[in-house]
């Protein structure tokens, strides 16, 4: 064999060996890869499994809470009206008024008063009777109206001794009578 | 003439042969590492939704929610009076 014979097999074998040293390492690398893939498909696996019933219920929640806010929204403006509705919104919420309310259209734009505060109908009768509420203490007519007190002194002497057991029976079957004798008695 | 052919197989072809299969190797090395990655992120994705099932509870609270402020909303209706 002659020396360039010599120096080419020397080449061949030196390219050959790379070859097998670089494509045994890739087979290796993919191998690994193959296992890394298998591990990411069973997560993948896991994770389609279990978010499968996510969506029913998330979509069961929100129906449930779209029943609920049409319904709420449907008794405040039956009970206070669209306008005064969309005031008290305004009023609790500053800015909530310009998103309006689902099922009236109307609401975002209608004309509504300005509510600064919200008293319920439970104190503002006790503001009338000028007992105790706080809106009382500042009402612009002066202090509570009524002595408490003495109004519950003055509804005790209804009953100086003891309360009735019951309520004074009425009607045509009473054992008294309050109709006065001359009354007409073809009236009702 | 065999010289010539000795000489670029040594000098050229091998050094271009180790040059792209060394890329090719480092490629698949890289695809590792990432692969590693993906599988780490959805394990824990997988775990993150361990939780799921707690959404039922979540579902039975809203209905029971929803069937209070209903029964609290009807007797507002009939103690309130209309505007």
């Amino acid at each position: 064999m002659s020396a360039a014979g010599a120096v080419l097999l020397v080449a061949v074998v030196l390219i050959v060996l790379a070859l097998v040293f670089y494509l045994v390492s890739v087979i290796f690398a993919l191998r690994k890869i193959t296992a890394g893939l298998d591990t990411t498909i069973t997560a993948v696996t896991e994770i389609i499994a279990k978010s499968e019933p996510v969506n029913p219920i998330v979509a069961d929640i929100n129906a449930n809470l779209d029943a609920a806010v049409d319904a709420l929204e449907g008794l405040l403006v039956k009970k206070a009206g669209l306008p005064e509705a969309m005031g008290l919104v305004e009023g609790l919420y500053p800015g909530a008024k310009a998103e309006g309310l689902r099922n009236f259209p109307d609401s975002a734009t209608v004309r509504s008063p300005r509510i600064g505060e919200v008293y319920t109908r439970g104190t503002l009768t006790l503001a009338r009777l000028g007992r105790e509420a706080p809106i009382a203490a500042a009402s612009p007519n002066g202090p509570a109206l009524r002595d408490a007190r003495y109004g519950s002194s003055v509804s005790r002497t209804l009953y100086p001794t003891a309360r009735p057991a019951r309520s004074p029976i009425i009607g045509t079957d009473s054992p008294i009578q309050y109709e006065a004798e001359d009354a007409d008695p073809s009236a009702v | 003439m065999t010289w010539v052919v000795a000489l670029v197989t040594l000098l050229v072809v091998f050094p271009v042969v180790v040059f792209l299969l060394n890329n090719v190797l480092k490629e698949a090395t890289a695809i590792t590492g990432s692969i590693d990655r993906i599988a780490a992120a959805a394990r824990a994705g997988s775990k993150d939704l361990d939780a799921a099932p707690l959404l039922l509870t979540t579902q039975q609270q809203v209905r029971d929610t929803v069937a209070n402020v209903a029964a609290y909303g009807g007797s507002l209706d009939v103690i309130v009076d209309d505007a």
